[in-house]
């Protein structure tokens, strides 16, 4: 085996004798730590060649701490220097919410009382001309036409689109004792549909977000009755 | 910033000394130091240990120091100097003291090799980090160290002193 020092002077030295110092001073990663350790291990010249490291590294260390440490004209000229540095400026966004802190730091509590009164009343306001809009916007889209009389027999009928009947069907369902909350999320996935309220183990569901024919809604109740984690699935009366 | 100080001005100083070889100067290097890393505290990636970062840094600012002291001829004055005592072996073989001769030879060693022996055996730097702080290649690092060592090996044989390496 071809021994990895190379004692001539001349000649390019081994990867592992290159190592060894990081070895001796524990600062090899693992897979380095072991190959010089099996170097090592099988190389006598190179072992010697460590020992003559290890007194190296010693004394290096011997060296470095007699140098002692620096007095405390060193520390004092540093704080000094930075005491007399020109104030840093902060990032725009810290500038920003600084002055935003600042400006509700001023105000005594009363004004904030008073500020956050307004502030709420304004809210309710503006949550009521929205409620009122969407109120508006929400009624039913019926309309008659001009001609809509009932005594008159042959006037054409119109249908009205809106009101009760274009809501979704909503159904009585019981789920199977043994029915998992993840099993039922499923099922109420797959007929787009959701819980919106229970009482005495039955949920009231609502499929879907349209009206359905009668014989739709007795086709989904069949269906449903079918399914393995419901025990029973009736019309709301 | 002074949790920082009190964990890293000691070896700040040390290193800084062993390349500037002037305790003033050493001492003005570590307040320049850590100045610069109040100045350039958001510019720290994390990337690097803390220690890698100011060791870099100081010896920046000691080889600036060096070039404002043009000082590479007090740096031939101070290896000299310590050649003249270790160039008498009676004296040395007097001292009987292998470990003091090897300590006068690390200070002997130019300040390239000098810096590269700290690094790896004081302040325990990989070859990564050693790269980094010196900014040369990591091959560069080791054949460096090897050859540090080599020198060291001769000027321990010339003041007597043979330990069976190289």
């Amino acid at each position: 085996m071809m021994a990895a020092n190379k004692k001539m002077l001349d000649q390019e030295p081994g990867e592992i004798e290159m190592l060894l110092p990081w070895h001796a001073a524990g600062t090899l990663n693992a897979r380095d730590a072991r190959r010089v350790e099996e170097a090592l291990a099988r190389d006598p010249e190179l072992a010697r060649q460590y020992a003559v490291i290890r007194e190296e590294f010693a004394e290096t260390i011997h060296l470095n701490e007699s140098l002692g440490a620096p007095s405390a004209r060193a520390m004092q000229k540093l704080f000094a220097a930075i005491d007399a540095e020109p104030e840093q400026k902060p990032a725009m966004s810290v500038r920003i919410s600084s002055g935003i802190s600042q400006f509700f730091a001023r105000l005594s509590p009363r004004t904030l009382a008073w500020s956050a009164s307004l502030g709420a009343v304004a809210l309710l306001l503006q949550a009521g001309v929205i409620g009122a809009v969407l109120m508006r916007t929400q009624q039913p889209a019926s309309f008659q036409t001009a001609s809509l009389d009932m005594t008159d027999r042959n006037a054409p009928l119109t249908r009205d689109l809106g009101g009760a009947a274009a809501a979704p069907p909503h159904l009585l369902v019981r789920f199977a004792p043994d029915a998992k909350i993840a099993d039922i999320n499923t099922l109420l996935d797959s007929y787009q549909a959701s819980i919106d309220g229970a009482r005495g183990g039955l949920f009231r569901v609502q499929i879907g977000d349209h009206a359905m024919a009668k014989a739709d809604v007795a086709a989904l109740i069949g269906r449903l009755q079918k399914e393995k984690i419901v025990s029973l699935a009736v019309e709301t009366p | 910033m002074q949790v920082l100080y009190g964990r890293h001005h000691v070896r700040v100083f040390r290193f800084g000394l062993r390349l500037v070889r002037d305790e003033q100067v050493a001492e003005d290097l570590i307040s320049e130091v850590f100045l610069d890393v109040w100045r350039q505290a958001g510019k720290f990636e994390g990337r690097s240990a803390v220690s890698t970062w100011l060791l870099a840094i100081t010896r920046f600012k000691a080889l600036s120091a060096l070039r404002r002291r043009k000082d590479a001829e007090l740096d031939d004055e101070a290896a000299n100097a310590i050649e003249d005592t270790s160039d008498d072996p009676e004296t040395v073989v007097q001292k009987r003291d292998t470990g003091d001769v090897l300590r006068k030879c690390l200070t002997a060693l130019s300040a390239d090799h000098r810096e590269i022996v700290d690094l790896v055996y004081y302040h325990e730097k990989s070859v990564e980090e050693v790269a980094e702080i010196v900014g040369i290649p990591e091959n560069t690092v080791k054949t460096r160290l090897f050859y540090a060592r080599k020198k060291l090996a001769e000027l321990l044989k010339a003041a007597g002193i043979e330990r069976g390496w190289p």
